[in-house]
């Protein structure tokens, strides 16, 4: 049998995408589906005087319309599951109550019968709004400004200090310190897809379905379970096929539990579909920002300590993770670095905008930035090149587990073999003599590296804010065909192909025979979700061990099949044998494939007189049940919830080369290098996939795109016109190479690479246009780096 | 007031009363209920709703059904010919070209007319030939690679 893991497959999942055939949550249609539409306010932060409905309620097409009111002490608040020490939390509902928060706040839902008239209805509902002074710039709202919640008596949500080893006294014996502001502005995930809720209620079942465009379908189902009061053994998401999520799809939404409530009370399918502008302007929002670090320095490049105060823009209020993810940024400031002093002061400020949450990194890329811009600082000081600053300060590859002054334990790594590979491939010192050639010649040519390291597999419950564990059930059916199921939740990620390369090559069987289920609670044992990296590192270890237990029971069942005891029968390539060299005699003997068995309730199995049996005809064998050891459990499935030890720790070089044009301040890539390491490699193609997706996202973040308020808290960025994402034209010819330093963290030895790309690119990217402007003195520029920006700086 | 509208799409003819206001990807969706086509911004700049109107690339989402009464349209389901894959869709598969494929039709239809005008178009070509649709997964290079394949499969 092949082995597939290692190997480049072509996905399982994609013959139904590419045909068009696949189901997406607006591709599900049920019968008397009733539409939702929301009116949101139109300001940041205003007094609801008074809601009119009754036009609305009079429009053709028109079922209900609810507003506040109607599910004051009916729906839950929208939770929030971190749980830091003295953070203040809003009381937070699906529809607003008094108050309106930020612009896009839902006010009220029209149900109608179709879409359009949902849409029409919209505009006749009257809202009265007073409005109120708005706060919009984090560190306004940290001095001060309009309080947002007055009983809160500030904006503060939370302040945190971490970090270990004295940074007053390591900064003052160093020989430098260099501190800068850097801004990580707002970004919007946008998922091609945006979210979208159908839901449906049976009264006599007292049975609700949910189907969301969604990451996290457990943890969905608990919590809408909580906010609607109903048993959570009665309610069911199922995650059809998802759009994609980079995290705005990690959350539990107001929406996903008004849909439900909304359904209960019409008895009736409900369903809403996000448009563009919703989605810009309540989904949450990632990065989000402002910070000022200060790094010392030995005068030969050494590292001394690293503070960080950041004045994190919560937003109007804490979606599901929202004051956690600066906490993430506390925890990767050691960056790939030996730093024997970092602390991290963390201000988490309510402003009058769209609460943050995860994008795609979530509190890490920020973190990279900050170490990889302060590196170049220091280079940029002390005159050395900043790929030997970098190389002066990593840990050496047998210095791994590394413990950093944020508290972690770096589980492997080589962070100097793969520096030296992308020199190599760019050829660094080639590329610095090239530079100074052109800016002899007035070009201005630039070269930015990032070193970086991340944190993925996430991760061991203790540091989880609901449980770092996965899960995963493998059955091989009477047939033997293989069910997967794990409780991962991949949107495109691809680990239908994944999954099913390893569960193929551990219990030798075709790949094609595997299917892996996920996103449906209904089927699905409970399980965590797809993010933070985690679902290879840690769902897949939750499949490989289960099938390690199902092959103790299929060895044990094979051995009394085959009549010898279960130590002299060997596996291998999927069949059973006596002994070696049994197998070896047998091997012409043809194995009868069990699909070609003949055909009765189920199959029998043929098992007679034979010394080898493939494991599917065990299978067979195990659910016949006619013939099994004493005391052995009829079926062929097994389940395991893997509990990870330690976070797994990524990590690469990238290297960037970009040319500016002096008359226009455009940024040229000419080259883009990147050597990731995210440990083994189930499935090369897909790593590819993630990192270029990610690097372009980091391209986006540089230069491109963000979310905009102005200072009424109006949001200026709130369609695709006006906040740019990278088109095919904007980025460069990635060239892409790898070293494989495996995980000691799971049998697997995987990392994870979902992320990478978001973490490494950004510092990179800006480091290469800082370093092309150099000759203009400029040691720093905040992102998007746009064309004006730089031409201002050339026609000064 | 409603409206009769004569369409073929993927070489069936259909006859419908539709609301003047009705956008074309609404008709193909709802009335018709080819959801192969989607829906990512309706401001027709992210291109996930790409078809074919009488053999050019067009953005259903701002093109009213009304528009397209006597049209031939090609959406993603009328792609597969006899149970085979067309070039553009086996080089999606084969290159990677997607990921969680929301954006994928629209793209797979516009890189149809990017080979359709060009048999071998450079790379660059390719990126020009695409600005038209997002996709935030891929990052586009597989993209790319994906419409070389076809291209190459194609011309051969």
């Amino acid at each position: 049998m092949a082995n597939y893991v290692g190997q480049r497959i072509k996905r399982t999942e994609d013959p139904r995408l590419i045909k068009g055939l696949a189901h997406y949550v607006d591709d599900i249609r049920l019968p008397d589906t009733l539409h939702v539409a929301f009116v949101r306010s139109v300001y940041a932060h205003a007094r609801i005087g008074g809601i009119d409905t009754s036009e609305a309620l009079k429009a053709p097409g028109v079922v209900a319309v609810y507003t506040g009111k109607d599910i004051a002490d009916r729906i839950g608040p929208v939770p929030c599951a971190s749980a830091l020490p003295g953070l203040k939390v809003p009381d937070y509902r699906v529809l607003a109550q008094e108050k309106v928060y930020f612009v896009g706040h839902p006010i009220a839902a029209v149900v109608a019968r179709d879409a359009y008239a949902a849409r029409d209805a919209l505009d006749l509902v009257m809202v009265d709004y007073e409005d109120l002074p708005v706060v919009v710039d984090v560190e306004e709202a940290a001095k001060g400004g309009a309080i947002i919640y007055e009983s809160f008596g500030n904006n503060i949500a939370y302040k945190l200090t971490a970090g270990e080893g004295d940074i007053d006294a390591a900064l003052a014996a160093s020989d430098h310190v260099l501190k800068q502001r850097i801004v990580h502005q707002r970004l919007a995930p946008i998922a091609m897809e945006g979210r979208g809720v159908l839901a449906r209620y049976f009264p006599g079942e007292e049975e609700l379905t949910i189907w969301s465009s969604t990451q996290i379908p457990h943890l969905l189902r608990t919590q809408l379970a909580i906010m609607l009061d109903i048993p959570e053994n009665k309610l069911r998401v199922i995650t059809p096929e998802v759009g994609g999520g980079f995290g705005s799809k990690l959350n539990v939404y107001a929406e996903e539990a008004l849909l439900g409530w909304i359904s209960m009370q019409l008895a009736k399918p409900v369903k809403w579909i996000e448009g563009r502008r919703e989605n810009i302007q309540a989904t949450i929002h990632g990065r989000g920002q402002v910070g000022y670090v200060e790094i010392g320095c030995k005068k030969d490049g050494t590292i001394t300590g690293l503070r960080y105060n950041v004045f994190a823009d919560l937003g109007a209020y804490h979606q599901l993770l929202t004051p956690a993810i600066p906490t993430l940024t506390g925890l990767m400031l050691s960056g790939a670095y030996r730093i024997p002093a970092i602390q991290i002061n963390v201000t988490g400020c309510f402003t009058n905008k769209m609460a943050t949450d995860a994008y795609r990194g979530a509190g890490r890329p920020e973190a990279t930035y900050v170490v990889e811009r302060a590196m170049d600082l220091v280079a940029a000081e002390l005159r050395m090149d900043p790929a030997e600053v970098r190389r002066r300060n990593f840990p050496a590859a047998d210095e791994f587990p590394f413990h950093t002054a944020t508290g972690l334990d770096y589980d492997s790594g080589n962070y100097e073999a793969a520096l030296d590979k992308a020199q190599g491939i760019i050829d660094y010192a080639g590329l610095r003599a090239e530079q100074k050639k052109a800016r002899d010649e007035g070009r201005l040519l630039g070269i930015g590296i990032s070193t970086y390291v991340e944190i993925c597999a996430l991760g061991p419950s203790q540091a989880m804010p609901a449980g770092g564990w996965e899960s995963a059930t493998v059955r091989i059916e009477p047939t033997g065909k293989v069910t997967v199921m794990t409780g991962a939740s991949p949107h495109g990620q691809g680990q239908e192909t994944s999954f099913a390369q390893i569960a193929a090559d551990e219990l030798g069987v075709d790949l094609n025979d595997v299917t892996v289920i996920h996103g449906d609670t209904g089927i699905v044992q409970y399980g965590i979700g797809t993010f933070g990296s985690r679902a290879t590192a840690v769902g897949g270890t939750a499949m490989l061990i289960a099938i390690q237990k199902l092959k103790e029971k299929a060895n044990k069942i094979a051995a009394h099949l085959l009549k010898t005891d279960a130590s002299s029968v060997t596996f291998a390539e999927g069949c059973y044998s006596c002994a070696p060299a049994a197998a070896t005699a047998e091997a012409s003997e043809p194995v009868v494939p069990v699909g070609e068995a003949p055909a009765g309730a189920i199959p029998e199995p043929d098992t007679e007189g034979k010394s080898t049996l493939t494991i599917q005809e065990v299978a067979l064998a195990a659910h016949v049940a006619r013939d099994l050891p004493p005391d052995t459990e009829p079926g062929l499935s097994a389940t395991y919830f893997f509990e990870p030890k330690n976070f797994t720790f990524p990590f690469g070089t990238h290297i960037v080369v970009v040319e500016i044009d002096r008359e226009t301040g455009d940024v040229k890539f000419l080259r883009y290098v990147a050597v990731d390491d995210c440990g083994k490699v189930i499935n090369p193609m897909l790593v590819d996939g993630q990192l270029q997706g990610g690097i372009v996202q980091s391209i986006g973040q540089a230069l491109y795109e963000e979310v905009v308020y102005d200072e009424q808290g109006q949001l200026i960025t709130g369609s695709l016109m006006d906040y740019a994402l990278p088109r095919a034209t904007h980025v460069p010819w990635l060239e892409l190479a790898r070293t494989e330093t495996p995980s000691p963290v799971n049998p697997l030895g995987v990392k994870g690479v979902g992320e990478a790309g978001t973490i490494g690119a950004t510092p990179a990217i800006v480091g290469a246009i800082v370093d092309a402007l150099a000759p203009f003195g400029v040691k720093h520029l905040d992102m998007p780096i746009k064309p004006e920006a730089i031409w201002r700086i050339i026609s000064q | 007031m409603k409206k009769a509208i004569s369409i073929s799409v993927n070489g069936v003819s259909h006859q419908h009363e539709v609301e003047p206001r009705l956008l074309l990807v609404h008709y193909l969706r709802d009335v018709l209920g080819l959801t192969g086509t989607h829906i990512g911004c309706e401001t027709s700049l992210c291109g996930a709703c790409t078809i074919l109107v009488d053999g050019q690339a067009i953005k259903s989402c701002t093109m009213l059904a009304v528009q397209a009464d006597g049209s031939e349209i090609t959406t993603i389901e009328g792609l597969v010919q006899n149970g085979n894959l067309h070039p553009m869709q086996e080089g999606f598969w084969e290159r990677h070209g997607l990921q969680c494929g929301y954006c994928t039709p629209g793209m797979i239809m516009a890189a149809t007319q990017i080979i359709d005008r060009n048999a071998g178009p450079a790379r660059e070509e390719i990126r020009h030939g695409l600005e038209g649709n997002l996709c935030r997964c891929t990052g586009y290079q597989h993209i790319v690679e994906a419409v070389e394949y076809a291209a190459k499969k194609t011309s051969a």
